[in-house]
């Protein structure tokens, strides 16, 4: 509903013409992409902390979808980017923070897929989660901190925001629904691991009393 | 410069890539669940 509404109702914008409508795709799919990492140092610290089983699953299942999130986020601001800056990419703080967690999902990925022991995997990819926490920050006050060509943050929670209703409502609506599927994604996929894994333990406990 | 061929693709590439993770998704919850069913009726049937 946000994202027809955003394509086909919303108003174009005085400056960006139509191309303000990959808005609507780009912004909650960064917004998600950030908050996907956050749930992953969430529970990179439950992994270390408290050891809790559950936790290493969630943070396998969080990497793939928020890489993919956070790739989305890339190629649509890319595609946004040529009609609205003249260019595909430029090497600006924000996209090359953008690009840096990117390749945080990806190593995180690898690390937990590197070790013969899954528990070292784990282990490895917390703590790789907790230092790359660093960055989100460094996206968020990127367009604050340095001169970029992308523009500055038009919604803040400290204060009103910068954009037209009309607008607002479709980026908001669109960006529930993006949570939403992240959520339910995430889930499912827990959901399947954690069968797979009850799978696996009655299949070796069937080998070892064979 | 028209936009219109940037919103398309941007738009072709969210579905692709929306498509693909829910597809994905979809696949593997029921692989989990056919292996889990065929694992626990085995061990029933024991």
């Amino acid at each position: 509903m946000g994202l027809f509404w955003g394509l086909f109702i919303a108003p174009a914008d005085w400056q960006q013409g139509n191309a303000v409508r990959i808005m609507y795709l780009h912004v909650p799919s960064a917004w998600l992409a950030s908050a996907g990492y956050m749930a992953l140092a969430a529970c990179a610290v439950a992994s270390l902390v408290w050891r809790h089983p559950l936790a290493d699953l969630a943070a396998v299942e969080i990497g793939p979808v928020g890489a993919a999130f956070a790739a989305l986020c890339l190629v649509t601001g890319s595609l946004w980017g040529r009609p609205t800056w003249g260019t595909y990419w430029v090497w600006d703080a924000r996209l090359t923070s953008m690009l840096v967690l990117f390749f945080l999902y990806l190593g995180h990925i690898a690390l937990i897929r590197a070790f013969d022991d899954p528990q070292r995997g784990y282990r490895a990819a917390s703590i790789l989660a907790l230092i790359g926490v660093v960055d989100l920050p460094i996206i968020h006050f990127s367009v604050q901190w340095w001169n970029t060509l992308h523009q500055g943050n038009s919604i803040s929670l400290t204060s009103a925001p910068k954009m037209y209703i009309g607008m607002l409502a479709p980026l908001m609506i669109s960006a529930l629904g993006f949570t939403l599927l992240f959520a339910a994604v995430v889930l499912a996929r827990l959901s399947a691991a954690v069968m797979e894994r009850r799978t696996r333990s009655l299949l070796l406990a069937e080998v070892r009393s064979a | 410069m028209n936009a219109l061929p940037f919103i398309v693709a941007s738009y072709v590439v969210a579905a692709v890539v929306v498509g693909w993770l829910c597809v994905d998704t979809v696949l593997r919850l029921r692989k989990a669940r056919r292996r889990l069913a065929a694992a626990e009726s085995g061990r029933a049937r024991r």
